[in-house]
């Protein structure tokens, strides 16, 4: 047997349905015999009645409503149809889930799952990755989960939790990455992952950076560098002492992800380890982001904008180097 | 079959009795809540209060008839102007004072203020300053009830005309009425959102007419007449109780204050003064009870001093209590605590 990404959320969330009576799907197109736009809810209405809801265009309002399901006891599960239009919803996540447990004492605990990152010829409008926007807030848990195992675990953990928890799914990753079977219990929630040891150079990562910086860690390999690459998993919290670990073993660290360049979870992450690992440090840290422009529709535009295993390859070569 | 039935106030409204009773309890949770607000206002100007200050001055009728007819179980999500309905609907007016002066027992602990608090477990839902916001809110919590098979359970959700302007507003009522779940939404046009007048807020004939392309039913009023007020919301919680679609009530009045007790409203202009629907609603109910002999002089003079008494207690209470301390919080966002994230 084996299991796609997009299948291990299906999955989770027919497990999610079948095990707790008070989940369900609130999105657009994920009920009916249509499944969501990507398929990730295909057939869960039929076989769960009433509890897969398609609702209209409104980002701001579908979150809003989970919100107040949470708040009498249920533990919605919210599509957004790409994460791009959960800018909508902003408002409602920021500022009313994401405060809610620190102004009243009642947590909201939503899960949003947000279908991120690029694919060819999505353009600006269907490619972004947003969990930075979502981690700077207070009051949010962010996965970014690059596994196919992850992707099945971490669903079904988002839902257990008492608070709102944005679950950044990569729609690289749907259909790319398989797994024989799926994991009965993940990695706790918060600690990261090596998902490669190497005593040359860490690179830190998460979601689909992870699998393009495997891929440049092998290539580094034929050349005799030993590159470790660190699985964040969750970009909030985020697992410091792990990276921390890590930089101890290496003395160079590259983090790697796919969202702007401007702040973000790898600006965070080299922000902690200079500040709390400064002496771990032989050569000064360095990142990897896609460019700072919308992103391109044309693949070969789409291609040189996302950091992909080759611009990872050549900025870690030259981190090697110094 | 969903019509918008616009109704002047004037043909339903039958003068208080025989609902006597209730017209008499209403006008006290709104003699009450105009002593607090009065009592908030000098503390603000005694300095004594720290943020702003917000009254429901003139809109108190239509407040109380929002709180009023909510049952246990019931969703209330009350917005700035609501003090009236609030206590109406059961918050301790200590909860009020300990907010506004920042008392670190109060429901938001000094987290957050003046009128940004609520009671979620007991169903006060705690606005969020951005307007329209809530009506999604309580659309969730009635079909979360629904869900776990709740019956003969209402949402009541209070909105500004001003408010009604906001994408999200748009987008709740639209999804209230898609859910089909029991919401009244109460739509207090006090003729400003903040200084702007209903000219530069909106160029439709009549905010009621929306209800119509919402799916909504709708309903207008005069919310200086609090007859007017406890018939036509009562009338909207009863049929959205029993299955009706959403209700949509727009109510007149002038905003009687500034936006805040900072603003003068300078801008407010002598000719709308003079509207009708610029009535004071506490004189015209205190009118009301004299004119049909509801109560008599004595006993009105018996509630002002009991509701001064009781603002006064309350008051005098949330001053005895310790304030928050910066070190003394716990600055955790989340309830999940192993799951915080640390920064050194
Ligand atoms: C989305 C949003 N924009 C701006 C504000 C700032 N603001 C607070 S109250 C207010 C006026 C509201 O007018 P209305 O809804 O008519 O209610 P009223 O104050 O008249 O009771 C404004 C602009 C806000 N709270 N929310």
């Amino acid at each position: 047997m084996s299991i796609t990404y997009l299948e291990a959320i299906r999955e989770a969330q027919a497990k999610l349905l079948r095990d707790d009576e008070r989940v369900f799907i609130y999105g657009q197109d994920v009920g009916g015999t249509f499944g969501g736009a990507f398929k990730a809810t295909k057939g869960l209405a039929k076989e769960f009645p009433g509890r897969v809801l398609n609702t209209p265009i409104s980002e701001d309002a579908i979150v809003g409503t989970a919100i107040g399901a949470a708040m009498q006891g249920m533990r919605p599960i919210v599509e957004m149809q790409f994460a791009d239009f959960s800018s909508i919803a902003l408002n409602q996540i920021l500022n009313n889930a994401g405060t809610h447990h620190w102004r009243t004492g009642m947590p909201v605990p939503i899960t949003v799952r947000l279908p991120s990152g690029g694919t060819k010829g999505s353009g600006p409008f269907h490619s972004q990755s947003m969990e930075s926007i979502y981690a700077h807030y207070p009051g949010l848990i962010v996965m970014t989960p690059a596994t196919v195992e992850d992707a099945y675990t971490m669903l079904i953990e988002a839902v257990a939790i008492d608070d709102p928890v944005i679950y950044c799914e990569h729609k690289y990753l749907y259909y790319h990455l398989k797994a024989d079977k799926l994991p009965e219990k993940g990695l706790p929630t918060g600690r990261a992952r090596i998902a490669r040891e190497g005593r040359d150079l860490t690179i830190v990562s998460y979601s689909a950076m992870v699998q393009e910086s495997l891929a440049a860690a092998e290539e580094l390999a034929r050349e005799g560098f030993e590159v470790e690459v660190v699985d964040l998993r969750t970009v909030k919290p985020l697992d410091t002492d792990t990276v921390l670990a890590s930089v101890a073993r290496t003395g160079r660290l590259l983090c790697v992800g796919e969202s702007f360049p401007w702040g973000g979870a790898t600006a965070e992450v080299i922000a902690r380890v200079t500040s709390q690992g400064f002496h771990l440090l032989d050569a000064a840290p360095q990142r990897l982001n896609a460019k700072d422009t919308p992103i391109p529709y044309h693949p070969n535009l789409w291609s040189a904008h996302r950091p992909n295993a080759q611009h990872i390859a050549t900025k870690a070569r030259a981190l090697l180097r110094e | 079959m969903l019509q918008t039935a616009q109704r002047s106030a004037k043909s339903k409204t039958k003068k208080a009795a025989p609902l006597h009773e209730r017209f008499l309890e209403a006008f006290r949770w709104m003699l009450l809540a105009r002593t607090l607000e009065e009592k908030l206002v000098s503390l603000y100007r005694g300095g004594l209060i720290t943020g702003g200050v917000y009254i429901g001055k003139g809109q108190e009728a239509i407040s109380v008839a929002c709180g009023l007819f909510l049952q246990k179980g019931d969703i209330f999500a009350p917005l700035i102007r609501d003090q009236a309905g609030r206590s109406a609907f059961g918050e301790p007016l200590l909860d009020v004072t300990r907010t506004y002066l920042g008392s670190r027992l109060g429901p938001m602990r000094g987290r957050d203020g003046n009128i940004h608090r609520g009671h979620p477990r007991k169903n006060e839902l705690a606005m969020i300053s951005h307007l329209g916001a809530m009506i999604s809110v309580t659309v969730g919590a009635l079909l979360a009830k629904r869900f776990k098979g709740e019956k003969n359970f209402v949402g009541l959700a209070s909105i500004g005309e001003g408010g009604m302007q906001t994408g999200s507003f748009h987008e709740g009522m639209n999804i209230a009425a898609v859910e089909q779940v029991p919401l009244v939404v109460v739509a207090t046009n006090n003729h400003y959102a903040y200084s702007t007048p209903n000219d530069r807020e909106f160029a439709c004939h009549d905010l009621v007419d929306r209800a119509l392309g919402y799916g909504f039913e709708g309903y207008s009023l005069d919310g200086t007449d609090l007859a007017a007020c406890l018939d036509v919301i009562g009338s909207a919680v009863k049929r959205a109780r029993a299955g009706r679609p959403p209700q949509l009530v727009v109510a007149s009045v002038l905003r009687l204050s500034g936006h805040g007790e900072h603003d003068d409203a300078s801008y407010v202009t002598e000719e709308i003064k003079q509207q009708p629907f610029a009535r004071d609603c506490l004189k015209v109910a205190e009118q009301t009870i004299i004119d049909l002999n509801l109560s008599d002089a004595e006993t009105l003079a018996e509630w002002r001093k009991h509701a001064a008494a009781q603002v006064d207690e309350a008051i005098a209470s949330a001053q005895k209590e310790p304030a928050p301390e910066g070190d003394k919080e716990d600055w955790c966002a989340l309830s999940t605590r192993d799951l915080v994230d640390s920064f050194e």
